[in-house]
């Protein structure tokens, strides 16, 4: 916080107004004590005299802010800095007017219209409120102060104040401690304090004046204990005063900002009103701050202490009466401390006093500070548009025409803005607003376009409604990596979603199921042309994560290209339809002949220069049961035809395959996503042309088919009951290190495994590979052969815990089965197809696993986020160097080569580097 | 319990630690323009470098597997236990 350049603008004259006291605002570095949270910060002092309007023509003078010290108040600054002292717990009179010595009192600052401030004069939003004080009828001790005089009480003497160390001794500590701070910071220096008092704790006899200690104890939340007796703070308040400011340094308190008596409240001062302002309701009626709440309790209970005590009350009366203060004023500072119930509304919603406001994720530092509401946004539901492009948004009007882009008037775009303001804000493309150059901001109404268009000239700065081409920013939480926010082009759209093309769903981790995202408009030519630099969506298509690109082709459009680009031939015209629909208007590059294959179709799109080996997700596989059909061959493209092999999702999904990094490296970012945009349009129209329906019957089995899965599950089945009858004659060979019990159900796992592998290889080997859902597996679009098998033949062994499934009775799972029955089907093993059907009991397991999923998924990801949170926070501002080491903000070292080999994983391929490529690139450009 | 001692440097997960000469120690500082401060740390009791002989101030050169770049090589410096 300290040494931060910052130009502070201030008027000359306030150099000359009342003087500084005791070192209030000098500019010490923070001392240790005073950077703890919770301490007041340090105010200015009260302006008594007649105070002077700040005007913006007066002559300003920028200076830099070299450091900031925190401190605590004393007694005499709040008296000091109070402009009135608080007597009554009223609050307005009769008429409704603020009482003088009441907590509205207007000395301290206005929250009415109308009204001036008494201290200053200044109306309201002028004047930013003043403090006051009550003097308080016995000391209490602040709640956040009593770990501190704890300690204090603990490690001084209980008769002569001094700290528990002797004589010759003490030095020595304090010059251990400087070293400690100079050597390794203030954070090791905290840490040795912290040794210090646990080592002082269990001395019981004064060094100093030999008296004996007592022991001292903490009844929570702010009562000391001396030997079970109760030390009242009074005494507290005594013998914290006793304690030389020589040996405060120990404590880490550093005596020119605090005193530790001053822990003991005697005086409290009592904040602005413009700090809690009433609200006043519909009704005429007036709702309180819940500060003002406190604070009255606070006052009116200060009184009755103040009169019983001059009426001469009995000591208990009294006593209790104390405690009551103390109790309101802990829960005016806190009002969630672990032993006290919270002081709550007559609602019996607790308050929320000084603690909660600043704490947590809805206190002022992250709701307030490190975060803020932003104008010029909008958030509605997503919905798909896939002939949009890829880096456009689809904006409804009703958003459009309420969101606008500055534009200043020149004598080259007056005519062209004047249009603007013509239109109003009711009629699109129009403007809501007109800046005149002074800087006042007039609203445009029917009535006042007129009046404006006439004025309007150069300097001028007309905010008009937002047109197609406009820059966003488009976001959606939670925003966990940079391609969560990124610069999209805006496309006015009718009806009320935003739209977006669904190849940018997986950077958003986006889908439709009511999703809504947000939108920003940029509102300076700075942050404009920035976000088109560095954020626009195409700038962002290679992952820094792993070095491919993060979108791709995804569901439909798989499929399209996939049937496409494996054996589809096609008429002419067919063609040219299809490449139409990808936005195409030249054709010719087709083939000069009647019928077209779906290679030669997509090979138009390709570039004419570019070559590219890859592999398919077929021919990735290793399953061997596929006959040879051009889905297994490798991807081949010589100069710009593909020659064999398939578009499937290992080149062209999102987070996949090296077409979609080698295109982009050799053709540019512009070039990939437009050829991104015309595949995908490609693929879909494709299926729009053929056709494409999941049916039962694609679970269709042939009938050898059903009868070998039927004897594969029916062998299995005998052999589990082998093994079982071995174990239970106790002829079966254990693994090493696992009981006879365990090396059973390893047994049984395997086997069952096998036998559901081997059906699923029967379902791959006999299904059709033209059904759409073969397809769809094939290609990588959605789903799996597994799952294909789960519903054609079998869906296997329920696992909970990585076991088979144990629980529910006593020996048994299910009152279905009989106790220690080990077979599969009593154990969690479904031997039927999801379309065949489950008896029962399997659909109770099924049930089980589900519901387990379920719950660990719900309970994981807030677990999760939090520990990204902690992550991101922790290493904000880790930084990459020149020299490639990794530094922190201090700049010490982290890493000394950026993960260790000091690669740019988003300049490479799958966090490869293909180094024979680049050589023979590098040959082919010298030739 | 036998007392017999471990040697932690013959474990496989325990990477090797070596002791910087003075010139070495400087020509690393000079190589990362920093000063001892910048440097990670390791405590002066660490098991890794007890056979090393050690004072503070002493750069340790550790060298690692690195699943990225198949060796790394770390510096700390010996602080009090």
């Amino acid at each position: 916080m300290a040494e931060k350049e910052q130009t502070v603008s201030e008027v000359a004259a306030v150099g000359s107004e009342s003087s500084q006291a005791n070192g209030v605002g000098e500019a010490t570095i923070a001392s240790e004590i005073a950077s703890e949270a919770k301490k007041t910060e340090q105010l200015e002092q009260p302006e008594k005299r007649e105070p002077k309007r700040i005007e913006p023509q007066e002559q300003l003078v920028s200076k830099s802010v070299r450091s900031i010290t925190f401190s605590v108040f004393s007694p005499k600054l709040i008296k000091q800095m109070a402009s009135a002292k608080v007597v009554t717990p009223e609050l307005y009179d009769k008429e409704g007017y603020p009482v003088d010595g009441g907590l509205m009192d207007i000395r301290l600052g206005v929250i009415d219209p109308g009204l001036k401030c008494k201290t200053c004069g200044s109306k309201l939003k002028e004047c930013s409120g003043h403090f006051g004080y009550i003097e308080l009828a016995r000391p209490i001790i602040h709640i956040k102060f009593i770990d501190l005089i704890l300690n204090l009480l603990k490690c001084s003497c209980r008769d002569c104040g001094r700290v528990l160390i002797p004589k010759n001794k003490i030095d020595k500590a304090k010059k251990d401690l400087e070293n400690i701070e100079r050597d390794l910071g203030i954070e090791e220096r905290r840490r040795s304090v912290k040794d210090i008092i646990t080592n002082l704790k269990t001395i019981n006899k004064c060094p100093w004046c030999t008296v004996k200690q007592q022991k001292i104890t903490l009844e929570k939340p702010t009562t000391v204990l001396e030997n079970e007796k109760r030390v009242s703070p009074i005494e507290i308040r005594a013998r914290l005063e006793k304690i030389p400011d020589e040996d405060l340094e120990l404590f880490g308190v550093s005596p020119k900002n605090m005193r530790p008596e001053w822990g003991v409240l005697t005086i409290l001062p009592i904040p602005p009103v413009t700090m809690r302002p009433s609200i006043t309701l519909e009704s005429g009626e007036r709702s309180e701050d819940d500060l003002t709440h406190k604070l009255g309790d606070i006052v009116r209970i200060n009184q009755r202490l103040f009169e019983n005590i001059n009426a001469g009350a009995p000591e208990i009366i009294i006593e209790d009466l104390w405690d009551l203060l103390q109790y309101h004023i802990t829960t005016y500072f806190d009002n969630d401390v672990a032993q006290l119930p919270p002081a709550r509304h007559r609602s019996g919603q607790p308050l929320k006093t000084l603690t909660e406001r600043i704490k947590s994720k809805e206190g002022r530092i992250r709701h307030n500070l490190a975060g803020k509401r932003t104008n010029f946004s909008a958030r509605t539901v997503i919905s798909p548009d896939p002939m949009l492009s890829i880096n456009e948004v689809g904006v409804p009007m009703e958003i459009a025409m309420k969101l606008t882009v500055p534009e200043r008037v020149n004598t080259w775009n007056l005519a062209y803005l004047k249009q603007f303001v013509k239109n109003g804000p009711k009629k699109y493309p129009g403007s809501n607003y007109v800046i005149r150059p002074d800087g006042k901001k007039k609203k445009l109404t029917d009535e006042t376009i007129e009046a404006s268009l006439e004025e309007l000239q150069p300097g001028y700065i007309v905010e008009r409604q937002l047109l197609d081409g406009d820059i966003a920013i488009f976001n959606r939480q939670p925003s966990l990596h940079r391609m969560s926010m990124m610069c999209h082009r805006i496309r006015i759209l009718p009806y009320r979603t935003l739209r977006l093309n669904p190849v940018v769903c997986h950077p958003y981790n986006a889908d439709f199921d009511g999703d809504e995202m947000n939108l920003h408009i940029p509102q300076t030519e700075e942050a404009r042309t920035e976000a088109e630099i560095l954020m626009e969506v195409q700038t962002q298509l290679i992952s820094p994560r792993y070095g491919l690109s993060v979108i791709g082709c995804i569901q439909d459009a798989i499929s399209g290209l996939f049937t496409l680009t494996r054996d589809l031939e096609v008429d002419r015209t067919f063609a040219i339809d299809l490449l139409g629909a990808t936005g195409m208007t030249e054709f010719n590059k087709l083939p000069r002949k009647e019928k077209i294959t779906g290679r030669e179709i997509a090979s138009v799109l390709l570039p004419e220069d570019f070559n590219f080996t890859g592999k398919s997700k077929a021919s990735l596989s290793k399953s061997t049961t596929q006959k040879e059909r051009p889905i297994g061959t490798a991807v081949e493209i010589r100069n710009g035809k593909l020659i064999s092999g398939v578009l499937d999702s290992s080149n062209l999904g999102e987070g996949s395959g090296l077409l979609l990094r080698t295109l982009h490296k050799k053709y540019g970012k512009e070039f990939t996503i437009d050829l991104l945009g015309k595949l995908f349009r490609l693929g879909i129209e494709v299926l729009l042309r053929v056709g494409f329906s999941v049916i039962i019957s694609d679970t269709d089995l042939p009938e050898n088919a059903q009868k070998s899965i039927k004897e594969t599950l029916e062998k299995a089945e005998l052999d589990v009951q082998e093994l079982i009858s071995l174990f239970h004659n106790n002829k079966l060979e254990t693994f090493p290190g696992r009981t006879l019990r365990e090396t059973l159900e390893l047994r049984i796992l395997e086997v069952l495994n096998k036998a559901r592998n081997r059906t699923g290889e029967i379902v791959a080997e006999f299904a059709s590979p033209n059904s759409p859902t073969m397809v769809m597996a094939e290609s990588g679009a959605r789903g799996n052969l597994l799952n294909l098998a789960q519903m054609a033949a079998c869906v296997g062994q329920q696992a909970m815990r990585g076991k088979r499934i144990d629980k529910g009775y006593k020996g048994r799972t299910l009152s279905a089965f009989k106790k220690d029955d080990l077979s599969p089907s009593a154990r969690g093993f479904i031997a039927n197809g999801f379309k065949g059907g489950l008896n029962p009991a399997e659909f109770f397991f099924g049930g089980m696993t589900g519901r387990d999923s379920l719950m660990d998924t719900a309970l994981r990801t807030p677990k999760s986020g939090y520990l990204y949170r902690r992550l991101a926070n922790a290493m904000q501002d880790l930084k990459v160097e020149y020299d490639h080491t990794v530094r922190d903000a201090a700049k010490r070292i982290i890493q000394f080569t950026y993960g260790e080999d000091g690669k740019d994983v988003s300049k490479s391929e799958n966090g490869i580097l293909n180094v024979r490529r680049i050589i023979e690139t590098m040959a082919e450009g010298k030739q | 319990m036998t007392k017999k001692k471990f040697d932690v440097t013959k474990h496989s997960l325990v990477p090797k630690h070596l002791k910087l000469s003075d010139k070495e120690k400087k020509e690393i500082l000079d190589l990362y323009r920093i000063s001892l401060k910048e440097l990670p740390k390791i405590r002066k009791k660490d098991s890794g470098i007890a056979h090393l002989e050690v004072k503070e101030g002493d750069v340790i050169k550790i060298i690692r597997p690195s699943a990225t770049a198949g060796e790394s090589i770390f510096f700390r410096v010996v602080v009090s236990a």
